[in-house]
């Protein structure tokens, strides 16, 4: 077997395990524009000052946050406005032991804590939720509620007397001091600052969105579907529907935590608005926009919605800034009488029309020329 | 799952009208279940034999799609016992009841509307160990479907989809199908092709027990015929004989028998 054959075949088999019916992008095309914009993300701190470096990592950061839904609403058809409460439990949490510990190893031990607080308080959640049998618009409202009284609570601790440890939870004002990321044990150390950590984010979304593609495209992402679609039916094939539902929530609390620990780590700083109702309704409009049922559109709209809201934040001519909670709740609106399923799979859509007009409209070989420029 | 090595699993106690110990696939004791006033389903011992085919009838309202959502777990039984395969499906929930050899066709076609036809079948087959490909490709050619594989569900036929249902039920590799109304809404050819089907799956060991009111489908597949009236079980015996009896037809014009 020659070296490009064996080399090919891998390349499908690999290919095998990323696509599937429910990715977008299963073409050759899709990987090579895909690579061209990773590789545009790769070089895009070598074009502009550390300070706009910065800037963009926040929404690397949220990404995560746009992916945990994506994952769980999209593909499992729980929607939940409380992924910002894991989101920012995590955040809070990160703070809390890596300003008591500050060492390399006390933050790494930070980010994983955090991670895996966040990722508990969402199983805890999910199991009470799933096997106490709350189902569809209840899941919404009870994990939006979740959210707001985690808000409601922490804005109230700005007493000196709600510290753990050193760290004060700082009521409404938030919690400062938070350290960056770092990652080390004992001696050895890196810690993550401007670029590298813009760095570190990329390569941990990239990561993160493939080894999802995977697992959606899987046999368990086929048991997501079938529960999205019909959950009862999906029942009486003998699924375990809570634990699975119960499964997947926890997932996407993971990832939201994940996003909490950088977001976290970028600012240095966590305050009780991460529960609020407008950072709550923010993944949803950046997951409704991009397409529910498109990892691809989840972090492309959250790039650039909040790329979008802060570009807006500082007006625009005789626009003042809370205009910009405006033009996205617009926007949100427009998407959602315009093209329901979200910008990716519209386009998906439109895409495939064109493609299928222009093979059914070539019955001869000079029809497809003029179709086919 | 054997439930000969388990000493948990209570066996089948004898149930047969004769009294006999048998080899039953499905066994009721004293089934019972009431909603509130109203008994749906009365002391009904159902015993269906490994490999057999058997037609449940009866009017409607006699607790016939009752006594079903007893058998899947959807309902839980005031009185009574409910035993697979020697095994007392009390403490088991639905999803549970499936893995025991137990595979369900409901009513009103219930398949995946927005995806395809061969993603319809790869949801409950991807629970087993089969070989997917090749079972997808021999339930496509059993129940008619192969040239719609790609087609969304939902686009296909009322009968179309019926047959789906009954593909996707078959995926499982049951050892009992339950199928309640399988040829409701088909024509006369697709009721055919449903009995062939159903028949050509009895000579490999399933055994059915299939809830319909349509004569000459039951005549054509059924070994014995039980008859549901007002929750109990009025008679049994093979379909010639029911059909013969006056008493059933009487229930079935309205009069208590």
């Amino acid at each position: 077997m020659s070296e490009t054959t064996a080399a090919r075949d891998t390349v499908d088999r690999i290919r095998a395990k990323l696509e599937g019916p429910n990715t977008y992008g299963n073409s050759k095309l899709f990987w090579v524009g895909f690579a061209v914009v990773v590789a545009a993300f790769a070089a895009f701190p070598l074009t502009t000052d550390p300070y706009t470096v910065l800037q963009s990592s926040r929404y690397l950061a949220f990404a995560f946050l746009g992916l945990s839904l994506c994952f769980i609403w999209g593909y499992a058809g729980v929607l939940s406005f409380g992924q910002v409460a894991f989101f920012g439990v995590a955040a809070y949490t990160f703070g809390i032991i890596g300003i008591n510990f500050g060492s390399a190893t006390g933050v790494t031990a930070a980010f994983i804590g955090a991670v895996l607080v966040g990722t508990l308080f969402a199983a805890v959640l999910g199991y009470f939720m799933f096997y106490g049998g709350v189902r569809d618009v209840y899941v919404t409202i009870i994990t939006l509620v979740v959210a707001l009284v985690l808000n409601t609570f922490l804005a109230q601790t700005a007493g000196s007397e709600w510290a753990v440890g050193d760290a004060r939870l700082g009521g409404f004002n938030g919690m400062t001091g938070i350290p960056d990321f770092t990652l080390g044990f004992g001696q050895t150390a890196f810690v993550f600052e401007a670029t590298t950590f813009y760095y570190a984010l990329l390569v941990m979304l990239v990561a993160t969105y493939l080894g999802l593609r995977v697992l959606v495209n899987s046999n368990f992402g086929m048991t997501m579907v079938a529960i999205r679609e019909d959950e009862s039916r999906t029942a009486t094939f003998g699924y375990n529907v809570p634990f699975v539902k119960l499964v997947v929530f926890t997932i996407g609390g993971a990832l939201a935590a994940a996003g909490g620990v950088f977001y976290a780590a970028w600012g240095n700083f966590i305050d009780p608005t991460v529960f609020g109702i407008a950072f709550a309704a923010l993944p949803v409009i950046w997951v409704s926009v991009g397409g529910r049922e498109s990892l691809i559109g989840a972090i492309g709209a959250t790039f650039l919605i909040e790329r979008l809201r802060t570009d807006l934040s500082g007006g625009i001519g005789p626009l003042a800034p809370e205009w910009a909670q405006v033009v996205v709740g617009g926007l949100l609106l427009a998407v959602i009488m315009f093209m329901p399923a979200g910008v990716v799979p519209e386009l998906d859509k439109r895409i495939k029309q064109q493609i299928a007009k222009r093979t059914g409209q070539s019955p001869s070989p000079t029809a497809a020329e003029e179709a086919g420029d | 799952m054997s439930s000969s090595s388990d000493p948990t699993v209570r066996q089948t106690p004898a149930v047969a009208a004769t009294g006999e110990t048998t080899d039953a696939i499905l066994a009721t004791t004293q089934l019972t279940k009431k909603f509130g006033g109203l008994t749906a389903v009365d002391g009904v011992d159902f015993t269906v034999e490994k490999g057999e085919i058997r037609c449940l009838i009866g009017p409607n309202g006699a607790g016939k799609s009752t006594l079903l959502e007893l058998i899947t777990g959807q309902l839980r039984p005031t009185e009574g016992e409910i035993y697979f395969d020697g095994q007392d499906l009390t403490d088991l929930e639905p999803h549970e009841r499936i893995d025991t050899g137990l595979s369900v066709k409901f009513q009103s076609p219930h398949v995946y509307e927005n995806l395809s036809v061969e993603q319809n079948l790869q949801i409950p087959l991807q629970r087993t160990d089969r070989d997917m490909a090749s079972v997808l490709a021999e339930t496509l050619e059993q129940i008619s479907l192969t040239d719609k594989a790609e087609t969304t569900a939902g686009d296909l036929s009322h009968g179309q989809q019926q047959r789906l249902e009954i593909g996707m039920a078959i995926t499982l590799d049951p050892t009992l199908m339950l199928l309640d109304e399988p040829v409701a809404g088909m024509s006369v050819e697709e009721t055919r092709a449903v009995a062939e089907l159903i028949e050509s799956l009895h000579d490999g060991g399933m055994a059915f027990v299939v809830v319909e009111h349509d004569m000459e489908f039951v005549r054509k597949i059924s070994d014995q015929v039980t008859v549901l009236n007002q929750g109990q079980i009025f008679r049994q015996g093979p379909i010639e004989e029911i059909e013969s009896d006056d008493a059933v037809r009487r229930i079935y014009l309205g009069e208590n028998a």
